[in-house]
């Protein structure tokens, strides 16, 4: 019959649709894991542009500026537009011995857009100095503290852009790294099989059984204290990745072992593609959009593991920034409540680990509509 | 003893649909039949044409998101002293204390696929005695010599051992028997066997369908026996229906139905029937095309698309009603009656 | 059954002693041999340190021989109960861990008691009632305990219970109890002060569970045995409770298995923050110091006490699931 055989447009459409094609139309019905990827985005152009959205040097430290609390932004002045902050001045509680702070409703900073600040390099290539926003021409007293400062009296807003870029990072490097272990030896088990697998399979069972944080502490210690911030931050991703690729392996494996089976694979073993073609060219396309689902997935835990070993002051050390770096200054319960805007970081975290989630989520239901 | 001329279950003009996100999926779309104490109604059918959900549907347990949008069903309950009474089990909520002691009681399904449809991690006779308990005050003792009995009556060998068993040490076949026996446990009147063969190789098969009718001697129940294999109903039906698309399209006695055959969809369903007449290493003939996805079915007649005898003009305007065309043989086809003269 | 039960049993061994190498490894990690830093440190407090002392420590420790014997001889300490010596707390490094393993352990067990009893029955309402408000609520509360750290948690209940109630949730005794020998009235105040970090240690776990159980639990309730159950006239919550449930139990139970490592990883950095009297604390505190016996030691028993839990819920598996008492299921 006529009707029977014509195909409407949207079913053409999906029988030319490449996989990832595809798995983008059914990821868009996840709304929640839209919004989380733009999250996601947006916290990687914070990674992109972190220098240009800080406005005071992080490692700055200012003595008349301990633990001061979040300076609030006013954005009239008598009825115009002219975003400003009062200057502060401080002085110690003779009393408590406590730095307290007073604003001066007289004496306003004006807050510019695209202001001049510390020299540094956009996008790692691009020489300025001009910043998102900033107080022009002001003294390092007299500046602009949007989430307050630190015990050391560094402006927390410029240190955690700076610490976003250091977190979101290493994720993304541990994750890299995890990914060629895991496809590599998860491949390697799923396509070869045997005695390799059983190996491989039993390697994981252990490596997973064991508690990582203890192990990543006992590996984090011995980094040598002369170790440079670079090497340090390489170490950590290898720490981590030790573990992380065991996931990715399983995952990647379970695939193999499927795909195995499939005609299209055992069509180009009959027609004498090579192994490694094989991997290559067939089985490593047919399930990436997976890989990509469990890649995502597996990234925050990864996040996780670098802020909770700098937190406990065996990741990264100062200078060095990152979440984890930060919330070391909120170590217990006096300090969080005597400076609860320290705890500010956090927030990053939080956002972008449920971020993290909520976009795997969606990108595996995407890969695999019919999987749990 | 009642009239037996008076049917124990009638089901008028069904209609089940599932609700999905996707669309709405006419799953039964007008099912109109009775079933008979003591008579064997054979419903037929390509997989997917509803047969399953027609029983659901007489059972009250049809899955969220489907449910019983139209129609009757009635069930015939004894009052007790020869009297009986019908019951619209439509009318009744599908969780209430009445509807539950009528499943099992006095419906009992055994379903579709005997690998799975008993518990794996509890004993065959734990799970028969749990049911026998629901609608008989009986003592654990009491049960557990009833679940004996039972798994003995189905042909279950050495059954005081197997009531510790659980379903993945028996075999299929044994496995089906079992479900049986579970099914049985509270002396149903009309039993629903939904493909009780099909999981089965051919010896079991003969065997399952052997035990259905001796049992059906013996106590007399009603049986719907679902199935899309003609072999079966020409071997084990007193009546037949023969469903598509969630339609009945043809209904009579089984010789009438395999006799003189009068819809086109039944008539290639017999003509699929490997016979001992038909030359070897022929390939049966089989019905072109595909059945259409529920969501998006045809208009006029379901099975116009594929209809060797399609009128076009008529049969994808108009819809067929079932109507008789001899004695008890009920038809829906333009080919037997007239095609309604205004078209809008 | 002894064929699956052994099978494990190798399994848990062989990972045992891969925790002894790995923990051995850590011993040897910082640069240098471990007497060496104890001499620093010791020369740093004390002028007058025998050289003699410090070669007889060497011959104690084997360190003048290659790994292998080394390892082999603190293995053979460790076998009869000589963990070595603590250069921190010069205590043998028994002594310095003292109850702090028990503690551990009672957290941990309170830890996985609360994860199960939050995780199964929110499970099986979130399956039952798919797509509920609360379904959604659960939803979402589960993916708020995967995302938060277990930590920052901590420290965000410990800043609120400062602030809101004048309290320190810190600390798994009051002050009255800290220092007392054991008693009834300690007990009631460890029991008093526990379910706190357990609920904070067990979070993530417990949002993960109850992923875990809906979705076994949708798996079942789809399987025709249901219909069976169904079609007998059960009532919905008996025939869910009886079939489905149990069914689900089965993988649920396993994950024993994977949720002692996160609960014992979330132990240690929780105990940091709340100041938990376990081996968290001492822990990070012999790494910072390179206490690495004792350092050594302790991730060893936390290792060794995950695989000892696996193989024990390995064993309730089997006991539950009848499909594995007669080995169906490899
Ligand atoms: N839970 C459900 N949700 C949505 N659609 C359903 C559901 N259950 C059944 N259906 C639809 O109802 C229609 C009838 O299904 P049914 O199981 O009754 O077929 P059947 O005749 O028993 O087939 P088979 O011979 O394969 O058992 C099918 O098209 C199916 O897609
Ligand atoms: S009504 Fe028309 S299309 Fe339908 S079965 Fe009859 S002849 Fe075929
Ligand atoms: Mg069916």
């Amino acid at each position: 019959m006529a009707e029977e055989h014509t195909i409407s447009d949207s079913e053409e459409r999906i029988f030319v649709a490449g996989q990832m094609q595809l798995m983008w139309w059914r990821f868009r019905k996840h709304r929640v894991a839209v919004v989380a990827t733009f999250v996601v985005v947006a916290f990687y152009v914070v990674v992109l542009a972190a220098d240009f959205l800080a406005y005071t040097d992080p490692n700055t430290t200012e003595a008349y500026r301990l633990l001061m609390p979040p300076q609030p932004i006013r954005f009239f002045d008598n009825g115009s537009f002219r975003p400003h902050v009062y200057a502060v001045s401080g002085k110690r509680d003779l009393r408590t011995f406590k730095r307290v702070y007073e604003a001066d409703p007289n004496n306003k900073l004006t807050v510019r857009f695209f202001a001049r600040g510390y020299k540094y390099k956009l996008f790692g290539f691009i020489r300025t100095d001009r910043h998102l926003i900033g107080v022009e021409g002001a003294t390092a007293a007299e500046s602009l503290f949007l989430l307050g400062t630190d015990e050391k009296g560094r402006d927390v807003w410029s240190r955690m852009m700076v610490a976003t870029r250091t977190s979101l990072t290493i994720g993304l490097v541990a994750v890299a790294l995890s990914l060629v272990l895991g496809v590599l030896l998860g491949g390697i088990s799923g396509f070869y099989g045997g005695a390799i697998d059983s190996i491989i399979q039993r390697l994981i069972e252990i490596l997973r059984s064991i508690p990582t944080i203890p192990l990543w502490m006992g590996m984090a210690a011995a980094f040598p204290r002369e170790w440079s911030v670079e090497q340090i931050y390489f170490a950590i991703t290898i720490v981590i990745a030790l573990r992380g690729w065991t996931g990715l392996a399983r995952e990647v494996r379970g695939r193999f072992l499927s795909l195995r089976e499939e005609d299209f694979v055992t069509a180009a073993d009959l027609a004498g593609c090579s192994r490694k073609r094989i991997i290559f060219r067939h089985m490593i396309p047919s399930f990436q959009s997976h890989i990509i689902a469990a890649a995502t997935l597996s990234i925050p835990a990864m996040i996780l593991a670098e802020t909770a070993l700098s937190y406990l002051g065996l990741g990264l050390r100062p200078p060095a920034i990152s979440w984890g770096v930060m919330l070391q200054q909120v170590q217990n319960v006096e300090a969080v409540a005597l400076s609860p805007w320290l705890l500010v970081s956090a927030v990053p975290v939080i956002v972008v680990t449920l971020a993290f989630n909520f976009m795997g989520d969606g990108l595996r239901d995407a890969a695999d509509p019919y999987g749990i | 003893m009642q009239d037996d001329r008076q049917p124990i279950l009638s089901v008028r003009n069904l209609k089940t649909s599932f609700f999905t996100d996707e669309g709405i999926v006419r799953a039964v779309d007008g099912a109109s039949f009775e079933v008979h104490l003591g008579q064997t109604l054979g419903i037929v059918g390509e997989s997917g044409c509803g047969k399953s959900v027609t029983a659901l549907s007489i059972l009250g347990i049809v899955p969220r998101p489907g449910r019983i949008v139209e129609g009757e069903i009635l069930l015939r309950r004894e009052t007790g002293n020869g009297q009986s009474q019908e019951v619209a089990l439509t009318s009744l909520g599908d969780s209430s204390s009445e509807m539950r002691s009528i499943r099992g009681a006095e419906i009992a399904l055994v379903f579709q696929e005997p690998m799975t449809s008993l518990s794996p991690v509890h004993t065959i006779g734990n799970q028969i005695i749990g049911a026998a308990r629901l609608h008989r005050k009986l003592t654990k003792q009491e049960a557990s010599e009833l679940a004996v009995e039972l798994l003995s009556l189905v042909g279950i060998p050495r059954a005081e051992g197997a009531i510790d068993a659980y379903p993945f040490q028996l075999s299929g076949g044994l496995r089906q028997r079992a479900l049986i026996a579970l099914a049985l446990s509270c002396d149903p009147r009309l039993l629903i066997a939904d493909e009780p063969t099909t999981a089965l190789d051919v010896t079991t098969q003969a065997q399952i369908l052997d035990l259905l009718r001796s049992l059906q001697e013996q106590n007399g129940m009603a049986i719907m026996l679902i199935t899309h294999d003609m072999g079966v109903i020409a071997e084990m039906a007193d009546q037949v229906v023969v469903m598509y698309l969630g339609r009945v399209v043809e209904e009579g006695p089984v010789d009438t139905v395999f006799g003189e055959s009068k819809h086109p969809y039944t008539q290639s369903l017999l003509r699929s029937i490997p016979s001992i007449h038909s030359t070897p290493k022929v390939q049966l003939p089989t019905i072109t095309g595909t059945i259409p996805h529920p969501y998006n079915r045809p208009a006029g007649c379901p099975f116009h698309p594929r209809c060797p005898d399609v009128m076009p003009g008529v049969c994808d305007h108009h819809e067929p009603e079932l109507q008789s065309v001899g004695d008890e043989h009920l038809v829906s086809c333009f080919l037997y009656h007239p095609v309604p003269e205004t078209s809008s | 059954m002894l064929a699956y039960a052994a099978r494990r049993l190798v399994l848990a061994i062989f990972t045992l002693w891969t925790v002894t190498v790995l923990s051995f490894i850590i011993i040897q990690l910082p640069p240098g041999d471990f007497v060496d830093a104890y001499m620093a440190q010791l020369s740093a407090t004390q002028s007058n340190v025998s050289e003699q002392h410090f070669e007889s420590l060497r011959r104690q420790y084997a360190l003048d021989r290659p790994m292998y014997v080394q390892y082999l001889k603190w293995m053979s300490g460790v076998f009869s109960g000589d963990f070595g010596t603590s250069m921190m707390w010069r205590k043998s490094v028994l002594d310095v861990i003292g109850d702090r393993l028990a503690m551990t352990m009672v957290l941990s067990l309170g830890a996985i008691i609360l994860t199960w009893a939050i995780a199964l029955p929110i499970g099986i309402y979130s399956a039952v009632r798919q797509y509920s408000i609360g379904d959604y609520v659960f939803t979402f509360i589960g993916f708020i305990g995967l995302g938060v750290p277990s930590f920052l948690l901590a420290l965000v209940l410990m800043y609120l219970g400062f602030t809101l109630f004048d309290s320190d949730i810190g600390g798994l005794f009051s002050p009255e109890y800290q220092l007392e020998p054991w008693s009834w009235g300690k007990v009631k105040d460890l029991l008093y002060h526990l379910p706190l970090p357990a609920i904070i240690i067990g979070l993530s776990g417990t949002a993960e569970l109850i992923r875990v159980m809906r979705a076994n639990l949708l798996d079942e309730l789809r399987k025709p045995y249901v219909i069976t159950a169904r079609a007998a006239g059960m009532s919905e919550r008996s025939l869910v409770l009886k079939y489905p449930v149990r069914v689900a139990l089965n993988p649920f139970a396993s994950t024993v298995g994977y949720l002692l490592p996160y609960i014992l990883s979330g132990s240690v950095i929780v105990s940091v923050v709340l100041g938990l009297p376990t081996l968290g604390p001492l822990l990070l505190g012999s790494l910072v110091a390179q206490d690495m016996f004792l350092a050594g030691t302790i991730v060893m028993m936390l290792g060794a006490l995950t695989v000892i839990g696996t193989f024990l819920s390995d064993l309730l598996l089997m006991w539950i699931d009848p499909r594995i008492r007669f080995e169906m299921v490899q």
